[in-house]
């Protein structure tokens, strides 16, 4: 696999780490009601889908940003690769 | 028809004429007492206990595919019970002993081998971790010897003892470990259960279930509904995309794991290795082709392929062990798709929806636990209590606390 890069162009992918699903960027605020549930479920439930996911690489032997990208689990093939800074600024993980 | 020598030599004689297949094609009845859903090797023994032991009757398998086509035939044939934690090493020594009586029990021959497996050590913390292992492997039951490096170099002269940067020091063998041909367990409890009168019923997808009021009557197949009171989910790989039918999100992360085969060799690896420095394990099957593996790929993957920087990691730690590998040629390489559990062990389970069982989350041991497995998910599915030897392998233990996490890596399923 090769990850683009948004500032260093096409990567191998054995530069990076991954961390896993996207949405761990979504970590909840402390809620008043359900601790325990909303984070059990923010730390160990996962969507794991077949088809298109959003992921978390770090460029660790590369210039160590941290990347969002859309890959697809069934083939492999990466459609969207985004600074995870960038897209925490405009505020679009969902 | 039961096999027996005289059998063999019957047919031998006329032109293997007279076998016939393992299994019936039954067509799909409307409505059964279990269902299994996932016709691999934990599905398969699953329902064979159930017939056998928990006398169960109008049983059926649901496979989407054909017959022991995932992970049943897509691993390295190991089975061991080298464990550390109790709640782990239980469950693994009684798939062990299940092992030990796989033939005599099915009347099949599926090529077992204590052939012994040896994990090395490279260092004295290393060493003193081995000890500890070994002795909670006795205390359960199970066999261990540590080997030092005289006794290490009588079994396995030609390892690379004098690694700089990793010596070998040792290994803590497990004596009755070895190796069993994987596609004859399929098989074997496939043609075992049906004997029994299981329906096993191939390409008939699950496509949803049928639930009220938290309570599940029927699943929706690729073939047409069908009602049961029970149904047992064992299909390790897709368990998240079938749960998710059922409304559940689990703890589980899918990954792939590859596995190599060189071409055929004369008989030169004694048992199964495991490299203790980096991630490699390797054993040598009956045909004579190296069998050999590493880490997972660390992606979330369905794709049953992996990439090169795996394939690289794990050649690179074959030649640090074992440089004579080198010499051998790649033959073929395949990945299969493993349920990553938040801790690395396994879920047999109730579910929240009341009918609904599920059991998955092998990570990268289901293969030597598929007797286990499918004893104890039978058990709860005919008793609906857990049996004791999987007790710890609940689905709420993360919400709980109660993590089983050999090597301590936290809910970060691509380390394990």
């Amino acid at each position: 696999m090769k990850i683009n890069h948004p500032l260093l162009g096409p990567r191998n992918a054995s530069e990076f780490t991954i961390l896993g699903d996207a949405k761990l960027l979504q970590r909840p605020n402390t809620p008043e009601r359900d601790q325990a549930r909303v984070f059990y479920e923010y730390l160990y439930l996962r969507d794991n889908p077949i088809g298109q996911h959003q992921e978390l690489w770090f460029h660790e032997q590369g210039d160590r940003s941290w990347l969002i990208v859309s890959r697809d689990t069934l083939t492999h093939e990466i459609n969207n690769v985004e600074l995870a800074s960038k897209v925490i600024k405009k505020g679009q993980t969902q | 028809m039961a096999y027996s020598a005289i059998k063999v030599i019957k047919e031998a004689l006329t032109g293997h004429r007279g076998w016939k297949p393992l299994w019936r094609r039954p067509e799909p009845k409307s409505e059964y007492d279990i269902i299994v859903i996932g016709g691999g090797g934990h599905g398969l023994a699953t329902a064979y206990y159930l017939a056998s032991e928990y006398k169960n009757k109008k049983i059926a398998v649901l496979e989407k595919g054909w017959l022991g086509g995932g992970n049943i035939g897509r691993n390295t044939t190991i089975f061991r019970s080298n464990y550390l934690l109790h709640e782990n090493e239980m469950f693994y020594e009684m798939s062990l002993k299940l092992w030990e009586q796989f033939e005599q029990d099915l009347n099949y021959n599926a090529m077992i081998s204590q052939r012994g497996v040896i994990n090395l050590f490279h260092s004295d913390a290393q060493r003193d971790a081995y000890v500890r292992r070994g002795n909670s492997m006795l205390i359960n039951g199970a066999d261990a010897i540590l080997l030092n490096e005289a006794k290490l170099r009588e079994k396995c002269p030609f390892l690379n003892y004098d690694n700089a940067r990793f010596p070998i020091q040792g290994g803590l063998w497990q004596p009755r470990g070895g190796t069993i041909r994987h596609d004859a367990v399929a098989w074997g409890y496939a043609r075992a259960a049906d004997r029994l009168g299981v329906d096993i019923i191939e390409n008939c997808e699950v496509t949803g279930f049928d639930i009220q009021n938290a309570k599940c009557n029927a699943v929706r197949t690729s073939r047409g509904t069908i009602k049961a009171k029970k149904f047992g989910v064992a299909v390790a790989g897709s368990s998240s995309a079938v749960m998710e039918n059922a409304g559940l999100r689990l703890p589980i992360e899918s990954h792939v794991l590859q596995a190599f085969v060189s071409e055929g060799l004369k008989p030169i690896i004694p048992g199964v290795i495991t490299f203790g420095a980096g991630h490699f394990y390797i054993s040598q099957s009956d045909k004579g082709g190296l069998v050999f593996g590493g880490d997972i790929d660390g992606y979330n993957s369905y794709a049953q392929r992996g990439n090169m920087a795996v394939v690289e990691d794990v050649c690179e730690g074959g030649m640090a062990l074992m440089p004579m590998i080198g010499k051998a040629r790649l033959l073929r390489m395949w990945g299969g798709v493993m349920d990553m559990s938040m801790d690395g062990s396994p879920i047999i389970d109730r579910t929240p929806i009341k009918g609904i069982y599920f059991n998955g989350g092998w990570c990268y041991g289901g293969f030597k636990a598929t007797p286990a497995s499918g004893k104890c998910f039978a058990h709860l599915l005919a008793t609906d209590e857990h049996h004791p030897n999987a007790s710890a392998y609940l689905l709420n233990r993360f919400e709980k606390g109660y993590m089983i996490d050999e090597k301590g890596m936290g809910a970060q399923p691509n380390l394990h």
